[in-house]
């Protein structure tokens, strides 16, 4: 109960905050100029404008992940409203989960609006809906997910700016680690080989969620991948959300 | 009696600077506050009263120490079930309406909805906010702020009340305003420790003090105990007497336009000061002797420390 008190209160800002217009704005953009690009370049207009349509959603909504959730704790003891807050009865763990779940449901409806965009645009392109191209926003809802939770543990120790840096480069990192697992099988050196490995799991593989040139291009995708993406997904970010309230527990707002 | 507030030997430091050195704040704070009473925390800036209240409220958390919170120890939900609290400088979301901010912690505690508009509403009539219900917090005055941050601490009906500087920033009138609710807590049977450091705004409604300095409490007790009776000087406005014979009274003299202002220290001196003026044909305005005053004593120990 108390949580969803915070979520919505959460939600209720993140929704007054023009930020947010402004970064949906852009990617509305983003998604129609896909329609003129197609246009311009030869080869198969639909695939361009699905590519291109996808990876703004994707882009956008983490920066949207990334810019809102860095800034929703911080604002919170920079202006000492959690002084107020905290007086209340409720446990900092609530306060933190609300936080986390009143950015997700703002990103859930961002994601559905810029879906809309994206559909009506491939609508009137092609005339019949093709449902199959939510499968990958679906996983990109995913990653913002994830991507929260990073925002909001590091926002609980270092400033807005500071944690978007970190954030960015965990997204960053998150999309180019694949590369590592390549790199693992061509190290000869058995130990050079375990440390790689060990930084593997360690680092997010946010390639997880990408479903989008699969289905893009209409590869078959096993089952079975859907499954392990569900449940890293869901490990790394209850992981991420247990240590960003281990770390709240015990500070001094002062 | 019991204890509302119970605090024992609360030390606090925290660390600073890019090379952490250690700053103690408060050296082993301890008082009891009695239920239904109205205790005054006095003590100059950085003294440590806000660092105090963030310690029973769990904002920050004490280096050593004991505290009790209605019975109940101070991290207790159960404590802060019956808890209000009025911060500093009233901080709030800004982007809610008055309505909404009083609406969200109502929830909070796990009000009713039909019973959240009625609270919202009496609580918005109680602190003269009524026309603005519907304002954001943004649009409002560092006075509305202070009321409806006001509000926001009775949401739950409170057993007690901690307030932090509640009348700092308001104006005479708004000060009246505050201190009446305040005393009328106090007859709901409500207990209120208030922290300040302006006195004349506490000496006249609280029960007990407690004087901070530099993170020790040195005295606390009634006012009436703190405050001696005793007469410090006499001050007597006087005109139409030349201003030799002035001389011959003594005591300090400033003039202003015709009349002129007499301090006599010694107090066996007013009786035959006062048949001079008379004889010698002036005129006597007023005659005020002056006890001692909470400030007077405030500024003293402030001085010793
Ligand atoms: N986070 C902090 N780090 C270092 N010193 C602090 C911190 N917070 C408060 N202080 C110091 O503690 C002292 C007491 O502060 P405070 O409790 O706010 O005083 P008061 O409320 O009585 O004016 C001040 O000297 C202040 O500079
Ligand atoms: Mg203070």
């Amino acid at each position: 109960m108390k949580i969803r008190t915070v979520a919505l209160n959460t939600f209720k800002e993140a929704i007054r905050d023009r930020v947010l217009y402004l970064l949906l704005f852009f990617s509305a953009v983003c998604i129609i100029l896909a329609r003129l690009l197609s246009i311009l370049t030869v080869g198969d207009r639909i695939k361009i404008i699905k590519d291109v349509g996808l990876a703004s959603i994707s882009l956008f909504g983490a920066l949207m992940a990334i810019l809102m959730g860095t800034g929703l704790v911080f604002k919170e003891i920079d202006k000492k409203t959690i002084y107020t807050l905290l007086s209340k009865p409720i446990h900092r763990f609530q306060f933190l989960l609300g936080k986390f779940f009143g950015l997700v449901l703002t990103l859930l409806i961002m994601i559905a609006l810029m879906s809309v965009i994206f559909l009506a645009l491939l609508f009137f392109h092609t005339f019949h809906i093709e449902w199959r191209i939510l499968l990958p926003i679906c996983f990109v809802f995913m990653e913002l997910c994830l991507i929260t939770s990073v925002a909001l543990l590091f926002s609980c120790f270092s400033t807005p700016i500071l944690s978007s840096l970190f954030s960015l480069s965990f997204y960053i990192i998150g999309h180019l680690s694949w590369g590592l697992e390549t790199l693992i099988k061509k190290i000869p050196s058995i130990n050079m080989r375990a440390v790689f490995k060990a930084l593997y799991t360690f680092l997010p593989d946010l390639e997880n969620f990408n479903f989008k040139t699969e289905i893009v291009h209409n590869l078959p995708i096993p089952p079975d991948i859907y499954l392990y993406s569900v449940l890293y997904g869901i490990a790394y970010t209850g992981f991420v959300l247990v240590l960003a309230m281990l770390v709240f527990r015990r500070r001094d707002f002062i | 009696m019991n204890a509302a507030l119970k605090i024992e030997s609360l030390h606090k430091s925290f660390k600073t600077g890019f090379i952490p050195k250690k700053k103690t704040i408060l050296k082993g704070i301890s008082l009891s506050v009695n239920a239904g009473e109205i205790f005054g925390y006095l003590g100059p800036n950085g003294a440590g009263k806000t660092t105090t209240i963030k310690c029973i409220l769990g904002l920050i958390f004490p280096d050593e120490g004991f505290i009790e919170v209605l019975g109940y120890p101070f991290l207790s939900l159960k404590a802060k079930e019956k808890l209000g609290f009025l911060p500093e400088n009233p901080y709030f979301y800004d982007y809610l309406s008055a309505s909404e901010f009083l609406d969200f912690y109502a929830r909070l505690f796990g009000i009713k909805r039909t019973e959240r508009q009625t609270k919202t509403r009496n609580l918005l009539r109680l602190v003269g906010l009524e026309k603005a219900a519907h304002i954001p917090l943004r649009k409002f005055s560092r006075g509305m702020l202070q009321r409806i941050g006001f509000s926001q601490a009775l949401i739950n009906d409170p057993d007690i009340v901690l307030l932090d500087e509640p009348l700092s920033g308001l104006d005479p009138i708004g000060r009246k305003e505050i201190r009446d609710i305040i005393v009328r807590l106090k007859e709901e049977g409500k207990t209120v420790f208030l922290s300040s450091h302006i006195l004349q705004d506490i000496e006249m409604i609280c029960d007990r003090v407690a004087i901070l300095v530099e993170g020790e409490i040195i005295n606390q007790g009634k006012i009436t105990e703190l405050i001696s009776e005793k007469i410090l000087f006499t001050e007597i406005i006087v005109s139409g007497i030349k201003p030799d014979d002035l001389a011959v009274l003594g005591g300090n003299v400033s003039t202003q336009g015709d009349r002129t202002l007499l301090k006599i220290h010694d107090e066996d001196r007013v009786e035959s000061i006062f048949k001079l003026i008379q004889s010698s044909g002036g005129k006597i305005h007023s005659l005020i002797p002056r006890t001692q005053t909470l400030e007077d004593i405030f500024v003293g120990m402030v001085k010793k420390t």
